[in-house]
């Protein structure tokens, strides 16, 4: 049986008529055709599936799109303003904090709620914001290098 | 504007579609498409007695259900054996759908198509397949004992068996000199099984196009080319009525060069069988189970060194774990066995190895690529041979390097690509003069009696190694100009997320003088390069790089021609800047690429303004010659092909100070350095990206990665909860530093920089594990608990 | 990875909520923050026939802090209980053990009452309510009852909730004045399940001895393993404490088992380092909040 659900997606309402059990990563990928947000391990450990559910950054893989239902959603093809990409996602381009990229969405996600939260982080606690999204391809370094860059651009546009 | 963009950290070109969500990845394709799931074995080995199929029937949304006995033709055989050797005497390989016996948790048995992926794998839940357990074979030395077998047909458990041997200057053979050396030391090493691991598994999506009788595939490959082949092959399709496109790959690390999986096959296949479009996209537990592991030998090791440290002889014996099949041949052992004698300059080297079968996921190259269990035999070595006399690791290092006057070196082997082993060049005392000053060997002593002084234990350690890179046999590269004075360049090598889009794109701006604005790259696309071997064995840049570059050259050339018709100017006086072509010290005498490219191409239709100038009337060829010269072609494009005479080798060293903890011994690594020499740069920015990740996989290949199977075959961590791959509170800050000898073996003096990072971790972390403890560690990686356990036992 | 199919409900009220329990029975299963519990869906694992979503149960999403302790509604998220002033102020140990709780993300999700039904042996949150002696208050249709730490873990990922029952919430007992409390653990990367770790509260006396000491240790038993250390410790300063023999008495009472990332042994080797470490950490805390209380008491 299947269930009509209305998300609010990167400030546009969708609606989907989706089984109870579809997960909300699949339907943002395949219902709503928002590709962006990936998939690594559908048990919820690499974060690559993360997006901000009301602001607050939860795997999609582990929650239910039925449960979302109502709610507003954030994903990474929502995080460029108006005015282009965002201090996060320019900072990462910038510092070289990707090389495939598909680890990248969920800590777009994952650090630009962070950020709003702690716009001034200091080493550890960026290192605690980003401690649970696997990536495999860049040591991480040049990503812990992006977060406090962002953070610079942040303020740097703040002013 | 400078368009030398050569040797710049140019920001990467792929970023912007990748932050945006705009990357199509395999299972961003194919919104409509039908979706295959998998029964596979529970069982490690077993025989097949009957598949009931008939719970699944009433599955809604169930398309289909194919067993072996569906599969016609080739398609019914084994999988191909894709890299022979004449060692490899009894290579096996199993079906695309098991047949009669699975050999490992995990083999394909039943494929499922289904409405969606929900649909399939409730089916997948309701088939039940009845097996006759066969008695399991597991871990190398067990298997070696050959008790049971994993084949029938294969004594011993024995795939392959190899000697290659290297007599010293004086004729004497490893075991004569180890028995003549002053000193000798024999010693077992091991390293456990680990896996590439790239966060997007597998995918495989292909439409059947019945009324063009064509078909286009999409996989997540390392080889877009080679999987076109294998695809027309098994299927029997005319090779020109396939396509293959490797769209952004979301890493590979080495398990998605082998081809053709199982489901590149199948699902093809099964798409032109039902004229539906079908995509498999590999979940988590299924890559776990199904795509390849690799890393997992034990190494006997025999060495005779004289009072400086000199090796006169080594003599080593690998077990090599290769699992249940051998689709990609021996190369990882042959990796191990060559590039074990590393920078060094033995007196006499023998090596041998076997490669055992087991009922395990089979093993095939994963970055290093065999080389990191190498490293870790001959550092480890260099370390038992100073401790043994007392020496500095480092002095004992200096000792047995080859010395930058001796290249080409000729370490007397056959490598991996068949070719001689034979170094092109390197400096490796500089590489150690800067490893040691950045990592402050030579004040550590006092650093660690100052941490004891505190209760707190640090120790330091040491690794160098040597990787052949840029294998052939070939890549190639095609370059167009169109009249827009857009730059089109395209090479069959794939990308797994290196930067391939900028660093081609930086070497053809820089090759034709163009902004790099102007410059697109295709990678992996058979519509666009239909030769090409793939990425992998840090060859792209390499490879690719400099096919590129030389068509680019014969671009540049005929543009030079071109324009010096035009400009009635000597072509030698041109030069190419901004994309326009000028005479050298007199700008105004000048023309744009795009025009170039108009001229290039004499028209009889044009469609706009710029190509008007190209037509019959509005600019007539002589009437004694014909429009297009003898020898010429129209348009302004070249294709080449970069084919070496053999690898260049890349070098460098890495150090790291780690601390333990006296009561938990947990592991921490305090520093970590790397000296990193893979000829001239490319992209800085990019190499340095690429260490930094090859830096972080070793680290998890060190301290926390291993695929840990029962006595059943059961692999016991098969997911991200269990199997630790580091996240960023386990990887140290890396400082690193580069040192550059150009290969003098391809034009643009570069060498592979993709693997090297990951290769000497394991026997760095291990010599500075040991240097804190005084305890010899033989076996990586290692945990607390195992180092505890160490500890109990000294 | 795609979960079974299963019945939904998404109850508007305590009431709905019961209601759909009692009627799935056996075949119920209740989904919170689904942390747990969806990843063994999606391996399939698990197979419940009706899911009670609780989701919309903003009547269960509370923290209520008071002297006496905090409890803790079914809905509130680990991440709200670890940011919650007035629970930290009533039951630190509460904070101290969340932020050891896997991942961030994975705790603006989790919740603290589905942490404690799921009852893993190797989790946090079950250690900390086993330690202060906290309950589970489970409702039924027509039927409450509070189940003591005690007597709610039964097993390894079992606890004494019965088919048709909700965890509705918990209660966390604040200690007495002069008291504190620690969580040390060991993972093998930070914010995996601990290979060992233990969670402790002390309490002392007016002379600033040792009144009471009390540890819960995880992955060393099929329920957390809470040993009452008073004794060992005996009326004594901090200073003068025989941590050996208190290691000792406790790694006497734990059953570590081998498992992939640990051996037993080294477990117990490490709840003995683990049980020094959280008790002193502990003594500390409780000496400032008596001296803190002490100061309060002169002005």
């Amino acid at each position: 049986m299947n269930h009509a659900i209305t998300l609010t997606v990167n400030g546009v309402v969708r609606e989907a008529s989706v089984p109870a059990r579809r997960l909300l990563s699949d339907c943002l990928r395949h219902d709503l055709g928002l590709t962006g947000t990936h998939v690594g391990c559908e048990h919820g450990v690499c974060g690559a599936c993360t997006v901000l559910l009301d602001g607050e950054p939860v795997r999609s893989c582990l929650t239910f799109a039925v449960t979302a239902d109502g709610h507003e959603i954030t994903t990474v093809e929502g995080l460029a303003g108006d005015d282009g990409l965002s201090p996060v996602q320019r900072a990462f381009t910038e510092c070289h904090g990707l090389q495939c990229g598909f680890c990248t969405p969920g800590f777009l996600c994952t650090v630009t709620a962070f950020l709003r939260e702690t716009p001034a982080p200091t080493e550890e606690e960026v290192l605690e914001a980003v401690s649970g999204n696997l990536c495999r391809c860049t040591g991480y370094q040049n990503i812990i290098k992006a977060v406090h860059r962002a953070a610079e651009i942040q303020a740097e546009e703040a002013r | 504007m400078t368009t030398k963009l050569f040797g710049e950290p140019v920001q990467r070109r792929e970023d912007e579609r990748l932050i945006t969500g705009r990357g199509r990845y395999l299972d961003d394709l194919g919104a409509n498409a039908l979706a295959a799931a998998f029964v596979r074995s529970p069982h490690a080995h077993a025989r097949i007695r009957e598949i009931d199929v008939s719970g699944a029937l009433d599955v809604e949304g169930l398309v289909a259900i194919y067993t072996w006995e569906d599969l016609p033709g080739l398609l019914a055989e084994p999988l191909p054996l894709l890299i022979p050797h004449p060692a490899l005497t009894h290579g096996r390989t199993g079906h695309a759908l098991a047949r009669d016996v699975v050999r490992h948790v995990g083999e394909p048995v039943v494929m499922v198509v289904a409405a969606d992926r929900y649909l399939a794998e409730d089916a997948c839940a309701l088939i039940e397949v009845d097996y006759e357990i066969l008695k399991p074979v597991v871990g190398v030395e067990e298997a070696a004992q050959a008790v049971n077998l994993v084949h029938e047909d294969v004594p011993g458990n024995i795939g392959a068996h190899l000697v290659q041997e290297v007599p010293s200057a004086s004729g004497q053979s490893a075991r004569e000199a180890i028995e003549a050396a002053p000193h000798t030391l024999a010693f077992r090493l091991d390293i456990e099984r680990s896996a590439s691991m790239p966060l997007e598994g597998k995918g495989v999506y292909a439409r059947w196009d019945s009324d063009d009788q064509s078909l286009r595939v999409y996989s997540s490959t390392q080889t877009s080319t080679s999987v076109r082949m294998a695809i027309a092959a098994k299927l029997g399709l005319p090779l020109p009525k396939v396509e293959v496109i490797a769209p952004d790959v979301g890493g590979g690390f080495g398990v998605k060069i082998v081809h053709p999986w199982p489901e590149e096959v199948l699902v093809p296949w099964a798409a032109r069988q039902l004229g539906r479009e079908i995509k498999w996209t590999e979940d988590r537990r299924e890559h776990f189970i199904s795509s390849s592991h690799e890393r997992a030998q034990v190494h006997y090791v025999r060495v005779g060194f004289d009072d400086a440290g000199r090796v006169l002889g080594l003599d080593v014996n690998i077990l090599h774990d290769h699992g249940a099949y051998t689709p990609y041949g021996i190369i990882v052992p042959i990796i191990t066995s060559t590039q074990l004698v590393g920078p060094y300059k033995l007196g006499a080297y023998r090596v041998e190895f076997s490669s055992i079968y087991t009922n395990t996921v089979q093993v095939t190259p994963y970055r290093g690529a065999g080389r990191p269990q190498a490293v870790f035999c001959m550092e480890r070595t260099m370390d038992r041979i100073a401790a043994h006399l007392g020496l500095d690791r480092t002095e004992v290092r200096a000792a047995n390097f080859i010395q930058p006057d001796e290249f080409p070196f000729d370490q007397g082997m056959t490598f991996q690509d068949g070719r001689p082993l034979i170094y092109d060049s390197g400096d490796y005392p500089e590489s150690l003069r800067m490893l040691k000053e950045i990592i402050g060997w030579d004040s550590f002593p006092a650093m660690k009696a100052e941490a004891a002084a505190e209760g707190r234990i640090i120790g330091i350690g040491i690794g160098c190694y040597v990787e052949g890179t840029g294998v052939g046999p070939y890549e190639g590269g095609h370059v167009q100009i169109t009249s827009d004075g857009r730059v089109h360049v395209s090479t069959g090598l794939t990308s797994q997320g290196q930067g391939h889009e900028t660093v081609f794109a930086q070497i053809a701006a820089t090759e034709l003088g163009v902004p790099i604005e102007k410059v697109s790259v295709v990678t992996g696309d058979t519509r666009r390069f239909g030769y090409a071997v793939g990425t992998f064995a840090s060859r792209a840049a390499v490879m690719s790089g400099n096919a590129i570059a030389l068509a680019c050259r014969k671009v540049r050339e005929k543009a030079l021609r071109v324009a010096a018709d035009a400009l009635e100017a000597d072509p030698r006086d041109l030069e190419i800047t901004d994309g326009v072509v000028h005479v050298a010290g007199a700008p105004s005498a000048s023309i744009p690429l795009a025009t170039v490219a108009v001229l290039s191409n004499p028209l009889r239709y044009s469609f706009d303004q710029e190509t008007q100038r190209a037509t019959q009337f509005a600019s007539p060829a002589p009437a004694d010659r014909p429009p297009v010269a003898e020898g010429e072609e129209p348009g302004m494009e070249g294709k080449d092909y970069y084919s070496p005479v053999r690898s260049t080798f890349a070098s460098g060293m890495h150090a790291a100070i780690v601390e333990t903890d006296p009561l938990t011994a947990e592991i921490r690594i305090l520093r970590y350095a790397v000296v990193h020499d893979c000829g001239k740069l490319i992209n800085p920015m990019i190499v340095e990206g690429q260490i930094h990740g090859g830096v972080g996989q070793g680290v998890g290949g060190a301290l926390y990665e291993k695929m840990v199977y029962d006595e059943h075959g059961q692999l016991l961590n098969a997911s991200f909860m269990d199997f630790l791959m580091p996240y960023a509170t386990e990887v140290p800050r890396i400082e690193t530093a580069h040192l550059e000898t150009p290969s003098p073996l391809n034009p643009l003096g570069v060498k592979g920089a993709g693997e090297a990072g990951v290769i000497p971790v394991s026997a760095v972390i291990a010599a500075a594990i040991e240097d804190a403890e005084g305890i010899t560690i033989d076996k990586m990686p290692i945990s607390p608990p195992e180092l505890w356990e160490l500890r109990r036992s000294r | 990875m795609k979960p079974p199919p299963f019945d939904y409900h998404r109850p508007a009220s305590l009431g709905e909520a019961l209601d759909a329990l009692a009627e799935a029975g056996g075949h119920g299963k209740v989904l919170a923050g689904g942390q747990s519990l969806i990843p063994l869906l999606n391996m399939r694992l698990a197979a419940p026939g009706h899911l009670v979503d609780i989701n919309r149960l903003t009547e269960l999403d509370t923290i209520a802090a008071d002297a006496s302790g905090v409890r803790v509604g079914a809905l509130a998220r680990h991440a709200a209980v670890e940011r919650s002033a007035s629970a930290k102020a009533a039951q630190p140990l509460l904070a101290q053990a969340l932020r050891l709780v896997a991942h961030p993300v994975i705790r603006n999700r989790g919740t603290v009452v589905g942490s404690l039904v799921h009852a893993d042996p190797s989790a946090e949150m079950p250690a900390v309510l086993a330690l202060l002696g906290g309950s589970v208050r489970l409702a039924r249709r027509g039927a409450e009852r509070e189940v003591a730490a005690t007597d709610f873990f039964v097993g390894p990922l079992e606890s004494a909730l019965l088919p048709g029952e909700l965890a509705v919430s918990a209660f966390f007992p604040a200690l007495p004045g002069r008291s504190g409390t620690a969580f040390c653990e060991v993972a093998r990367r930070h914010g995996d399940y601990a290979m060992a770790g233990v969670a402790a509260a002390v309490t002392l006396d007016e002379d600033f001895r040792i009144a009471a000491a009390k540890v819960a240790c995880v992955s060393v038993g099929p329920v957390p393993v809470v040993v009452d250390v008073s004794q060992v410790c005996g009326t004594r300063p901090v200073a003068s404490v025989d941590w050996d023999a208190v290691a000792g008495a406790v790694q006497d009472t734990i059953e570590p088992e081998d498992d992939i990332h640990a051996t037993a042994e080294y477990r117990r080797h490490l709840t003995g380092v683990l049980v020094t470490r959280a008790l002193r950490e502990a003594a500390h805390d409780a000496a400032q909040d008596a001296a803190r209380a002490a100061g309060e008491g002169q002005a």
